[in-house]
C-alpha cells in the first residue's frame, strides 16, 4: 500500500470485474506466444461546467470505461482496445491485439524491448485530496460559481464573465505477465472565471482571468484549501479598469521578472517538451515535433545560466502528473533534468530505457483513455528555487527598465522547441526598481537556450508555485494528459518585447 | 442491445418532461510510424450513449447532460436517472431552446442500419506499399515519419419528440513527413480519405523526394514582410480557426473581431475585395458529413444540445467577399431575432472562376516564399484575430517562376480576418487536409493564396 491520501479507492470502480477480465487476456496472450502482455482497465469520470454571465451554458457528465492489451509478439507492438467488459469479449481483444501486430511486422525494423522493472504484485495508489468532486451536488458547484460570476458581474466595467469547472476522477487497474498488479485513483480540478470588459464606443475590449493553477486536488480548492478566492476575485475588476485604460508597450528588450503564473508555461514549452526522449529521437516528428536537445548532448548541451536546475518527478503531493506508478508498471520517480545549466537527463518510458541503455524506466508512460496506447508523457517538470534566493520585491528592486509578467494567456513554440512566443494576463511596467502601472499589448518572445541563459536570478522557495495545464497534446491518435510545473520567480535580462498591435500591421 | 434498442428503452425509461438519446458507435484502426519502421498501432472499439433530460421548472427550463462508454441493458437505467438528476440539480440552462420534431425537416435515413465498423484490415492494401516506400526511402536515405488513421462513427439520434436519425461518418487521414538523415531538410505532405482506397503511397512519396531535393540548396533569410504563397493546407488551418472564433454571441457582446465599434455585428461588411467566399455544406461531393446536428454537450454559444437534430444545409460565412454569417444556437437566434445557424463539420473557401493551381502561382512568382504548412496557431489577440504560430517542414524561396531553394522557418503573426483584405491572388479550390486542427476537422477544401506582404515576424532555428 502506498499513497498520498487515507482515502480509499471507489468500491464501485472495485465491483467491476477487471480481475476476471484482466486474466483471461493475459492467458489469451501468453498462449499465443507473446513476449510481452500487459493489461489495463480504466475507468474515467469528467464533469465539465461552464456559466455565461452567471447562468449555466453547459454542465456535461461523462464516464469513459473500457480495457486494451497491449503485446509485444515477435517483436513488434499490437494494440487492442474494447469496451465489453467480459471474459470472452478480453479474449478476442488478446487475439487483436496479436493480429494488429501481425499486420504491422511488415513495416517494423526495430525489435520491441522493455527495460527491467521490480514486480509490484498487488499495490494500490490514491492521490492526495479531502473531497471526491463527485459526490458534491451539482446545485453546489453551480451555485458557488454562480455566486462568484455576479461578484464580478456587479463591479463597474465587467461587461462579461465566464466560468469554468473541469473534474476528473481517474481509476486504473494494470496486469502484466511478469505479475505486476496496480490498481489507482486520482482527482483533479481545473477552475477558471475571466471577466471581459467592453468598450462599446471604441470597439475595445480586454480580458482578465483568475490565476488559480488547476490542481490534483479535491473539491476542498474551491472552499479555501489551496487558493483565496476571495481576495482573487474581489481584485480582478479593478486589474482590468486598470488594464482598459493601460499604454500600449513599445517594442523592444526589456529585462522580465516573470511570476510562477506565467514562468510554469514556459517550462512547460520549452523545457518540458523538449526533454522528452521520444521527440528527441524522432517519434513524434510528424506530429509534436522533436527536439533541439538531441540525445547526442545529454550531459554537454548548456540549456542554461547556471543557476538553472530542473527536475522531473511524478511523486510531487497534487502534481497533476503524479501517481503511484506509470502505464507500464514502473514506480514513479524524481529525477535530474537540468543540473547547473546542462542538459543531464530525459523523460523515459521502458521501452526507450532500453533502447539507450539508460538502465531503469524512470517512469513516464501514461495513456490518457481505456482506448488509447501509452506514449512517454510529462512528468512534472520544475525549475527548482535557489535556497536563499530573492523575494518577487527584491527581484523586481533590482531592475531599472523591464516588466513584470504575471498569468499565462497565448502560447506557441516551434517543432524543435527554439523560438516561442507568450503573452499574459498583467504586464506591468518596472521602472528604477518599483511598478510603474500596467502595459497593454504585451508579448515576449525568445529562443529556448538564449532564454534560459539570460536568466540572472531565480527567486527563493518562498515564491514557489506549482502551476501546471490540463490539456496538454501529444501523440496520434491524440492524448490529452495534465501535468504541473512547480517554479519560483526569476529575473531574465534583455528579452525581446513585441507590441501585438504593432504585429497586426495595425 | 443494438443502438437502436438503446435509443428506444432510454427513452421509454425517461420520466423527464422531454428527452433525447444518442448512440455513437466508434470504430478506429491506426498505425504509426518513425524513421522507417513502425511506432504504434492499434484497433480500438468504442461504445457512447449521452442521455439529455429536459426538466421545465419554474424559472427556466434545465438539461441533464451525461455521456457514458461500456452501457448495457443492466445499467441503462441507472444512466438515464443520472441524467434526471443532474437536470435537476443543474437548474435553468441558458441555451433553452423547444426540441426539434420530425416535421423540422432532418431526412429519416435508415434507421434500422446495422453500425458500420473498420478494423486494422482496412491497411491490408496500404501497409505492404508503405513497407515499399520505407525500403525506398533507406535506399535513398530518406526517413519517413507519419500517422494513417482509419474511423468511423454510427450515430443513433432519438428523441422523445419523435426524432429518429441515423449518420455513418468515415474520417481517414495519411500524413507523411519526409526528412534528410541529419534531420536538417523536412517536407510534408497528407491527405483526407473516406476509404484509404484513393491513397497513392509511392505517389505521396515522391512529392516529399521531390521537395526534399529543392532543399538542397538552403537560404538564410531574415525575419519581415514577404510576398507568400499559402499552399490549400495552410489556408485550411488559419480559416478553421477564424471559423471556431465566429460565434454570433460573443460578436454581438463585443468580444469578437467580429463585433462592431458602437454595438452589433459586423454582418454585411466587405472582408475582402474579390468574390471569395467561406462556406460549410453536408452535400459538398468528397466532403459529405453529418447533414443534422447532434451534440453531446453544449458549448460557448456555439453549441447547444437544444439544437439537436437540426438539419443542415449549405451555409455561407463569408459571401462574394463580405462577412454574411456567424454561428449562431437556435436559443441566441430567438434571443436576438435572427436565423439559428449551427456549426457544420466541413469548410470550403472558394471563388468563382480562380483556376490557378499552385504550380501555376509559383510560375507567375518573381521573387517570394511558397510554404507548406503552418504550426503551433495560437490566437495572441483576439480584437483583431491576430495568431501567431511557425512554418514547418518547407519554406521555399521562389524566384523568376521556380523554386531555388529552402528557406529558414519563422514565427508569423496573421490575422485571417486581415488576410481576406490583402489577398494578391486566389487560386483554384481543392480539397486538403489541415495540419494542425486533422483531429477537430478533416474535411476541409481550400485554395492557395498569394499575400504580398505576410508578416514573417522572427526566425525559427527549427529544421
Amino acid at each position: 500500500m502506498a499513497g498520498g491520501s487515507a482515502r480509499d479507492v471507489d468500491p464501485a470502480f472495485l465491483a467491476l470485474p477487471q480481475r476476471r477480465v484482466a486474466d483471461a487476456a493475459l492467458e489469451r496472450a501468453r498462449s499465443l506466444g507473446v513476449q510481452h502482455a500487459d493489461f489495463r482497465f480504466e475507468r474515467n469520470r469528467t464533469q465539465d461546467l461552464s456559466l455565461h454571465d452567471g447562468k449555466l451554458d453547459s454542465s456535461r457528465d461523462g464516464e469513459d470505461l473500457g480495457f486494451a492489451v497491449r503485446v509485444v509478439h515477435e517483436g513488434t507492438w499490437g494494440f487492442a482496445a474494447g469496451v465489453d467488459l467480459t471474459p470472452e469479449a478480453a479474449v478476442r481483444v488478446a487475439e487483436q491485439a496479436v493480429e494488429v501486430a501481425r499486420v504491422s511486422r511488415p513495416v517494423n525494423s526495430e525489435p520491441i524491448e522493455l527495460a527491467d522493472e521490480p514486480v509490484y504484485p498487488d499495490v494500490t495508489y490514491v492521490s492526495s485530496y479531502e473531497v471526491d468532486p463527485f459526490s458534491v451536488p451539482e446545485s453546489d458547484k453551480v451555485g458557488r460559481l454562480t455566486e462568484w460570476s455576479e461578484r464580478l458581474l456587479a463591479a463597474d466595467g465587467v461587461d462579461h464573465v465566464d466560468a469554468t469547472l473541469e473534474q476528473v476522477l481517474e481509476n486504473k487497474f494494470y496486469a502484466d505477465l511478469a505479475g505486476t498488479v496496480t490498481t489507482q485513483q486520482r482527482v483533479r480540478l481545473l477552475p477558471a472565471l475571466s471577466a471581459t470588459s467592453v468598450d462599446r464606443t471604441s470597439g475595445a475590449f480586454e480580458t482578465m482571468r483568475t490565476l488559480a493553477p488547476p490542481v490534483g486536488r479535491g473539491y476542498e480548492y474551491l472552499t479555501g484549501t489551496g487558493w483565496d478566492w476571495d481576495e482573487e476575485l474581489a481584485r480582478i475588476p479593478e486589474w482590468l479598469a486598470e488594464k482598459m485604460k493601460a499604454p500600449s508597450v513599445d517594442p523592444g528588450r526589456y529585462d522580465l521578472v516573470v511570476d510562477p503564473s506565467n514562468l510554469w508555461l514556459t517550462i512547460h514549452e520549452s523545457i518540458g517538451h523538449a526533454t522528452e526522449l521520444d521527440r528527441a529521437l524522432g517519434y513524434e516528428a510528424a506530429y509534436a515535433g522533436t527536439s533541439f536537445a538531441t540525445f547526442d548532448k545529454l550531459g554537454k548541451l548548456g540549456y542554461g545560466a547556471r543557476v538553472m536546475n530542473v527536475t522531473g518527478d511524478r511523486t510531487v503531493e497534487h502534481g497533476l502528473s503524479t501517481v503511484g506508478w506509470d502505464d507500464e508498471g514502473v514506480q514513479t520517480q524524481a529525477w535530474d533534468i537540468v543540473r547547473d545549466g546542462v542538459l543531464v537527463g530525459y523523460q523515459l518510458d521502458r521501452r526507450m530505457a532500453r533502447l539507450k541503455g539508460l538502465g531503469r524506466s524512470n517512469g513516464c508512460a501514461y495513456a490518457d483513455s481505456p482506448g488509447h496506447i501509452p506514449v512517454q508523457r510529462m512528468a512534472n517538470v520544475s525549475l527548482q528555487p535557489a535556497p536563499d534566493g530573492p523575494s518577487v520585491e527584491e527581484l523586481i528592486g533590482g531592475v531599472s527598465n523591464g516588466i513584470y509578467v504575471l498569468g499565462d494567456k497565448s502560447w506557441s513554440i516551434d517543432m524543435q522547441r527554439y523560438n516561442f512566443q507568450f503573452t499574459g494576463q498583467r504586464f506591468y511596467r518596472i521602472r528604477d526598481g518599483r511598478l510603474a502601472g500596467q502595459l497593454r499589448d504585451v508579448a515576449y518572445q525568445a529562443t529556448t537556450t538564449d532564454f534560459w541563459g539570460s536568466m540572472a536570478a531565480v527567486g527563493g522557495p518562498g515564491t514557489v508555485v506549482l502551476g501546471g495545464a490540463f490539456n496538454c497534446g501529444k501523440g496520434q491518435p491524440g492524448q490529452i494528459a495534465a501535468v504541473s510545473h512547480g517554479c519560483p520567480v526569476a529575473l531574465f535580462r534583455g528579452v525581446n518585447i513585441l507590441n501585438t498591435v504593432r504585429e497586426a500591421g495595425r | 442491445m443494438t443502438p437502436q434498442e438503446t435509443v428506444e428503452r432510454a427513452l421509454a425509461l425517461s420520466k423527464a418532461d422531454r428527452c433525447v438519446v444518442i448512440t455513437n458507435e466508434r470504430s478506429e484502426a491506426n498505425l504509426r510510424w518513425a524513421g522507417n519502421t513502425l511506432t504504434t498501432n492499434g484497433q480500438m472499439r468504442s461504445r457512447q450513449v449521452t442521455v439529455i433530460s429536459v426538466v421545465d421548472g419554474a424559472s427556466g427550463t434545465a438539461a441533464g447532460v451525461i455521456a457514458r462508454s461500456a452501457v448495457t441493458a443492466d445499467t441503462l437505467e441507472d444512466l438515464v436517472r443520472a441524467s434526471e438528476q443532474a437536470a435537476g440539480d443543474a437548474g435553468p440552462a441558458d441555451d433553452a431552446a423547444p426540441l426539434l420534431e420530425p416535421t423540422d425537416g432532418a431526412a429519416v435515413d435508415g434507421w434500422d442500419a446495422e453500425p458500420d465498423e473498420t478494423s486494422i484490415a482496412v491497411f491490408a492494401g496500404f501497409a505492404p506499399d508503405l513497407g515499399e516506400a520505407f525500403a525506398r526511402s533507406r535506399a535513398e536515405r530518406r526517413l519517413l515519419f507519419g500517422f494513417a488513421e482509419h474511423v468511423l462513427e454510427s450515430r443513433y439520434l432519438g428523441s422523445s419528440t419523435g426524432l429518429r436519425l441515423r449518420h455513418t461518418q468515415p474520417t481517414g487521414k495519411i500524413e507523411v513527413n519526409g526528412k534528410s538523415e541529419d534531420y536538417a531538410r523536412s517536407a510534408w505532405v497528407g491527405q483526407s480519405t473516406r476509404d484509404f482506397a484513393d491513397v497513392d503511397v509511392a505517389a505521396l512519396d515522391g512529392q516529399l523526394a521531390q521537395r526534399l531535393a529543392w532543399a538542397a540548396r538552403s537560404v538564410e533569410l531574415p525575419a519581415g514582410r514577404y510576398e507568400t504563397i499559402l499552399p490549400p493546407t495552410a489556408v485550411a488551418d488559419l480559416m478553421f480557426y477564424l471559423y471556431f472564433s465566429a460565434g454570433a454571441r460573443d460578436a454581438d457582446e463585443g468580444r469578437t473581431v467580429f463585433s462592431k465599434p458602437g454595438g452589433g455585428t459586423r454582418i454585411g461588411e466587405p472582408l475582402a475585395s474579390q468574390p471569395i467566399s467561406m462556406r460549410s455544406d453536408p452535400t459538398r461531393p468528397g466532403l459529405e458529413c453529418e447533414p443534422f446536428l447532434t451534440a453531446t454537450a453544449s458549448y460557448g454559444g456555439l453549441v447547444s444540445v437544444f439544437d439537436n437534430g437540426y438539419p443542415l444545409g449549405a451555409t455561407d460565412w463569408i459571401r462574394d467577399g463580405k462577412l454574411a454569417e456567424l454561428i449562431r444556437t437556435r436559443a441566441w437566434a430567438a434571443k436576438t431575432g435572427a436565423q439559428p445557424a449551427p456549426m457544420i463539420d466541413n469548410l470550403i473557401v472558394e471563388a468563382p472562376d480562380a483556376t490557378a493551381s499552385v504550380e501555376d502561382m509559383v510560375a507567375r512568382t518573381g521573387r517570394g516564399l511558397l510554404l507548406t504548412c503552418l504550426w503551433y496557431i495560437r490566437e495572441v489577440d483576439p480584437q483583431t484575430l491576430l495568431l501567431t504560430g511557425l512554418t514547418r517542414d518547407g519554406v521555399y524561396l521562389v524566384e523568376d517562376g521556380e523554386v531555388t531553394g529552402a528557406v529558414n522557418n519563422f514565427r508569423w503573426n496573421e490575422s485571417p480576418v486581415d488576410l481576406y483584405g490583402r489577398i494578391a491572388e486566389i487560386g483554384r479550390t481543392q480539397r486538403c487536409l489541415p495540419r494542425e486542427w486533422n483531429d477537430y476537422f478533416n474535411r476541409t477544401a481550400m485554395p492557395p493564396l498569394r499575400i504580398s506582404d505576410f508578416n514573417m515576424s522572427t526566425i525559427s532555428q527549427a529544421s
